[in-house]
């Protein structure tokens, strides 16, 4: 069960989600800090939340478009989000499930903030409003990467098996 | 089986006859390109092999290219430090494609790799970028990834977990209209199916104004591909695209031009008829509210960028010193030119252009990323609007989300640069 953090519009571009002034700042470590920086409210309430605390942010439709900037990703793994989305941009949904941020495709969402969720194999259960909603699974060949705990193991994993 | 061109492109690199959308491949990568996130590549790269008992090399320094653009000349101490890390990775592993802040072979990394005959048609090229698109323009198979994708690259020099795109055919035919350029056309396709109308798809253009389109406006057009949220946008490389290898890009080598089945399934066919366009613009904060600059004139702007990779070739420039010469920018408006690269640079100032410009107002500034993405140089202050020939509009994309951007071609921006509000070519006034 997660509490809904926070709830953004449709077309979410990464310069929304990690502004381009920080990319100089790369290092996952350092990244969630800035996360939302232009959304005050939200920003705030990101770091003022405890960090292994999980919660919920919910997106609309082509969440993370724009910039391949992997700061994105990072910059709410650092806060133990998961993010349900009507459905994502190609790029950011990529380094999600590389870097093992928490990303639901579910076309149908409905969930204001402050709303329990409860995530489950093929739904998203919104506990406040007593609904469900049917999320969409991950292609078999991205899920070998999520199950491998993100691309860096997937890698090391391919790599010995070559040498 | 008849397929796409980047069907076959993908086929080729995955050792297989023929693919299918769908299936999900791990491709031989013919370039790999990063820019100053380089510094953020190394550091995954360096993550892969902690724990590994190998030596961390690169798969083969040949075929990876990097250059600086973002941030250059560095704005900061961070970016200092970063880029040194970078150079120091680049002499240890011996790549050789790397282009520094210089005025010889510098510039922007998406008009870089083309000028300097790294993009071949039919390779497969990726970047940590997303207008890794534009190389597309001369028949490569090019998309953007993510900073740990490309370690995984750098470390296999495979690109896993591949899905192969469905295809989305764009058929442009007619001659455009005086005043009406490639960026129009791309700016008008992106509002007519949205910016995430070829999401996990490719724009294979196609028609006679593609035909007869010079590879510097083919690179316009497949580097806002993304902005519809397409892998890649991609041109059937023809005669065009070998004279710009032979003579622009110096390329000797052996040239395949691949080219897709006339039979090949297409996920939809788009038609535009280029005679009917007028210059288009995208209006703040997203990059498919196009509209027709007829609808938009008059309002007042601040600044005009004219450059990016989007943008900053040398017929950009033309354009842009042919309404301003001998003219002056109004005094209400900054006016920034950021060429696409050192050489193109020197051709400007060859030609011409740069004093044009500048004894117009204009500021020609060293190639770079700069303002587009509000990361070093041109940001807008509280309530301003500007008027860019790049790609993006998002809110606070330079540099302040209290400000409004608008995208525009050369054309549009250098003329309303003139008035300082958003003018009308057409209409020879405000």
């Amino acid at each position: 069960m997660a509490k809904v953090i926070y709830k953004v519009g449709d077309d979410i571009s990464t310069d929304i989600i990690y502004p381009g002034r920080y990319m100089a700042t790369v290092l996952p470590t350092e990244t969630p800090q800035f996360a939302f920086d232009d959304i005050e409210e939200l920003n705030s309430s990101l770091n003022s939340k405890p960090k292994d605390e999980s919660a919920v942010l919910i997106g609309g439709r082509n969440f993370g478009c724009g910039s391949s900037r992997e700061q994105a990703a990072s910059t709410l793994k650092g806060h133990n989000l998961t993010i349900v989305a009507k459905d994502f941009a190609r790029i950011f949904l990529q380094n999600s499930i590389n870097l093992g941020l928490n990303t639901i495709i579910c076309p149908t969402i409905e969930a204001d903030q402050g709303d329990e969720l409860e995530i489950l194999p093929g739904k998203v259960i919104n506990k406040t409003k007593g609904k469900s909603f049917d999320t969409i699974p991950l292609p078999a060949a991205r899920k070998a990467i999520v199950d491998a705990g993100g691309l860096i193991p997937y890698t090391q994993k391919l790599l010995k098996e070559r040498t | 089986m008849s397929q796409t061109i980047v069907q076959k492109i993908l086929a080729k690199a995955s050792g297989r006859q023929s693919v299918e959308p769908g299936e999900v491949l791990e491709p031989k990568v013919s370039l790999a390109m990063s820019h100053e996130n380089a510094a953020l590549v190394l550091n995954q790269f360096q993550e892969i092999y902690k724990d590994l008992d190998c030596p961390a090399k690169v798969w083969n320094p040949s075929k990876i290219a990097i250059i600086f653009d973002h941030r250059v000349p560095a704005e900061s101490k961070k970016t200092a430090t970063n880029q040194k890390k970078v150079r120091n990775f680049i002499n240890e592993q011996g790549i050789t494609k790397f282009h520094d802040i210089r005025g010889d072979e510098g510039g922007i990394c998406h008009q870089i790799l083309p000028e300097s005959g790294y993009v071949l048609p039919g390779s497969l090229i990726v970047g940590t970028d997303s207008h890794t698109t534009t190389h597309g323009a001369l028949g490569a198979f090019s998309f953007g990834i993510g900073a740990t994708e490309m370690a995984s690259v750098w470390a296999l020099g495979n690109i896993l977990n591949v899905e192969v795109p469905a295809t989305i055919k764009v058929v442009i035919n007619g001659e455009l209209p005086k005043y009406v350029t490639p960026k129009d056309i791309i700016l008008h396709l992106i509002g007519k199916i949205s910016a995430e109308g070829a999401n996990f798809k490719v724009l294979e253009f196609h028609g006679t104004t593609i035909q007869n389109m010079p590879t510097s406006g083919r690179l316009t057009i497949c580097n806002m591909a993304v902005e519809a949220g397409a892998t890649s946008g991609i041109v059937p490389p023809d005669a065009e695209t070998v004279r710009y290898l032979r003579e622009e890009a110096g390329f000797t080598g052996e040239i395949e031009l691949l080219q897709p089945d006339k039979d090949a399934q297409y996920d939809t066919i788009v038609e535009i008829d280029a005679t009917k366009l007028e210059p288009q613009i995208a209006c703040p904060h997203t990059v498919d509210n196009v509209k027709p600059v007829s609808e938009v004139e008059g309002i007042k702007i601040h600044q005009v960028v004219i450059g990016s990779c989007t943008n900053g070739r040398l017929d950009d420039i033309a354009q842009a010193a042919d309404i301003l010469r001998g003219k002056k920018v109004d005094k209400s408006v900054r006016m920034l030119v950021f060429p696409a690269s050192s050489r193109i640079y020197t051709q400007a100032v060859e030609a011409g252009y740069v004093t044009d410009l500048m004894k117009a107002g204009a500021v020609v500034m060293n190639s770079g990323c700069g303002p587009c993405l509000g990361v070093h140089q041109g940001a807008l202050g509280d309530g301003e609007t500007a008027l860019a020939t790049t790609n993006r509009n998002f809110k606070g994309r330079m540099g302040n989300p209290v400000s409004d951007v608008y995208l525009a071609s050369p054309v549009v921006a250098a003329y309303s640069a003139l008035f300082g509000v958003i003018s009308n070519p057409l209409k020879g006034g405000k």
